[in-house]
């Protein structure tokens, strides 16, 4: 064990007292040092590990928060703090299970805190899905993570940081405070800062209205869409099996939308731009007006047209094996509706605008 | 703590479309000038909506990697990092000349020197000269050639073209290429017919663009007839109507990129050290012969 934190103690009492994490420290007029926790204190002659032992778990820690940290954003220190629940847990407690490691599930990483015998911390991050005994990938730059969050697992480019689809097989191990907040902010870009204001209940909200409202150009006609289609939006993108962030926005500050906004470690703020371009193909196909189509189906071929829209919307048409004819999805299953219901590459439907059309229909 | 944040497009559909910004925050990362190198995207994330709350510092220069001045540097971007009380006039630009504005970020309080975008700096002149010996593979390119800058078109927005003018007409000036002009995806003069302006047997087609993606490596390879089809590539050079052109693909891939990055933010007075030298010495400077 080293001695520098009693050395960086010492050095800091000459300037001033410390109050830091519960530990109070203070050199008196006689050159004696005043240690006190919550449970015990001491006056002792010299600052080490002999004649303080009991305290060392105290020093360090404020010696790694006070000195060695080395990250400067106060959202990113409550972010390392809350990873070691430094709120919540005593000192001599919380060094205890940093031996062990304290997890802590952040979108799909599992982050763990660790600390070393002079009090350093150590963090190891890898996808909630891989345990710490495969083997895994070893990433040392922030860098690499910027890459990992670009494509999914199949080499698919990740528009959305926060879909559920990062890749697996790979870990960041024991890197230091640092390395380990920029690794979260590649992965998980502003995650931290809007996690640390929804904390301090600074979250800076933006709800639909106010985000349609401020669309330009292209975007500009969001705001047609009424509160049914935004809440068919938020269903559609923002629940937990397409974005692991929690929705915090909605309608408007009055009005709450009905989907489920999920269950993250972090929130949403605010429609993402990939909402925002969504809603515009979506607001450009509501405009048109419902028409009554007919087409003579078996109960069963209606049932799969069901089967095959939930396939594609679940995203588990990959899923369905080759042969598994029992699945309305299935790809012979579907080939074989469209040899039977096509004419000319279509579905033969044409639309009339409802009863109106029927009751012309009749006299025509 | 002065903090430097790159703003850029991004896209949806593209991983390309980000790849030159992260590639020149990263240069610019290296030099250590700045305590803190952020990218923000319209369509990537961090957004440009919550980009400047993951940096810390109090002073930020935000440099906008954008060809022209038009609808994005001047609406898209300050709105949408909430930069209070800003208006376009407080540029004071002719369309080419925006330097910097300093304005609050009205959700985070930092001080915003809102810069020019990289397209219309005087720097941008040497990158296409750069780009033009990068693809020919000859430090010296320039006699008995010809060069064509490539801009998207006017659009919505003349300044669009004024910036592919300006570059042109700076290496007409400078002489070292045999004959410049400025060509368009979607007006006359249009890259389609690039072989009908040029004298010379040579050509060096520089697109004026900040990343790759369909407009510099479908459309533009197809329009000037150097491939029948995209995914099969492009010969560099190409032989057509007997003229051997050398297209580059994007110019804002280019490493010396990253050199006009720092202009801009050394024009808004951020202290950058020797990092455009150290950047110019490492991406290879060039002569434009004037």
């Amino acid at each position: 064990m080293s001695t520098a934190a009693f050395t960086a103690l010492e050095s800091a009492l000459e300037e001033s007292s410390i109050d830091y994490d519960g530990l109070s420290a203070r050199m008196q007029e006689d050159g004696t040092y005043v240690l006190e926790t919550p449970d015990a204190h001491v006056t002792t002659e010299a600052l080490d590990a002999e004649s303080a032992g009991e305290y060392t778990p105290w020093v360090q820690n404020w010696w790694y928060w006070q000195r060695l940290c080395g990250v400067r954003s106060p959202a990113g220190l409550r972010y390392l703090r809350m990873l070691e629940r430094a709120e919540t847990m005593e000192v001599p407690e919380r060094m205890d299970k940093l031996h062990t490691g304290i997890a802590t599930a952040w979108g799909q990483l599992t982050v763990l805190a660790t600390v070393d015998e002079d009090g350093q911390r150590w963090y190891t991050v890898h996808h909630c899905e891989d345990g710490e005994e495969e083997d895994l990938e070893q990433l040392e730059s922030p860098v690499d993570a910027r890459a990992l969050a670009t494509f999914d697992a199949d080499g698919r480019y990740r528009p959305l940081k926060s879909a559920p689809s990062l890749r697996r097989g790979w870990s960041f191990t024991g890197v230091p405070a640092a390395r380990l907040v920029a690794v979260v902010g590649y992965l998980y870009p502003a995650s931290i800062p809007n996690w640390d204001r929804e904390q301090r209940g600074r979250l800076d909200v933006t709800h639909w209205r106010s985000t349609a409202d401020r669309q330009t150009g292209i975007y500009g006609i969001i705001d047609e869409l009424d509160k049914a289609a935004v809440d068919r939006v938020a269903a559609t993108c923002c629940v937990d099996e397409e974005c692991l962030k929690r929705r915090e926005w909605g309608y408007d500050p009055d009005t709450p939308l009905a989907a489920d906004g999920g269950t993250g470690a972090f929130p949403c703020r605010e429609p993402c731009s990939l909402v925002v371009a969504a809603a515009r193909k979506w607001t450009t196909l509501e405009r048109e007006a419902a028409q009554t189509y007919e087409l003579e189906l078996t109960p069963s071929e209606a049932a799969q047209l069901s089967e095959i829209i939930d396939a594609v919307a679940d995203g588990t048409t990959e899923s369905i094996r080759e042969a598994d004819v029992g699945e309305g999805a299935n790809r012979y299953r579907v080939r074989y509706l469209r040899e039977k219901l096509f004419e000319d590459g279509r579905l033969p439907v044409e639309g009339s605008t409802g009863l109106f059309h029927r009751i012309v229909n009749r006299f025509t | 703590m002065q903090a430097l944040v790159i703003v850029a497009h991004g896209s949806h559909l593209n991983p390309d479309s980000a790849a030159p910004t992260y590639a020149h925050a990263d240069t610019i990362r290296e030099t250590g000038v700045f305590d803190v190198v952020r990218t923000g995207f319209w369509k990537e994330e961090p957004s440009l909506r919550e980009v400047l709350r993951t940096v810390s510092a109090e002073e930020v220069y935000v440099v906008p990697l954008f060809i022209s001045e038009g609808y994005f540097t001047e609406q898209v971007i300050p709105r949408e990092l909430r930069l209070e009380g800003w208006d376009v006039s407080a540029w004071d630009s002719d369309g080419l000349s925006a330097t910097t504005a300093t304005l609050a970020a009205a959700d985070t309080g930092q001080t915003i020197h809102y810069c020019g975008p990289v397209g219309t700096h005087p720097a941008m002149t040497d990158v296409i000269i750069k780009r033009a010996e990068t693809v020919t593979g000859d430090p010296t390119a320039g006699a008995g050639m010809g060069l064509a800058v490539v801009g998207h078109g006017t659009e919505r927005n003349a300044n669009s073209a004024k910036a592919i003018e300006y570059h042109a007409e700076r290496i007409r000036d400078a002489g070292r290429f045999e004959e410049v002009h400025a060509l368009y995806m979607d007006e006359e003069p249009e890259v389609d017919d690039v072989t009908e302006f040029f004298e010379t047997e040579e050509i060096v087609v520089v697109p004026l663009f900040i990343a790759d993606g369909f407009h510099t490596q479908e459309d533009i390879p197809e329009d000037m007839g150097l491939t029948e089809d995209y995914r099969e590539g492009y010969p560099v050079p190409a032989e057509v109507d007997g003229h051997r052109i050398y297209y580059s693909g994007a110019v804002g891939t280019e490493p010396l990129m990253a050199e006009v990055i720092l202009e801009r933010a050394a024009d808004a007075g951020a202290d950058v050290g020797t990092a455009r030298a150290d950047v110019k010495a490492a991406a290879g400077a060039v002569a434009r012969g004037d």
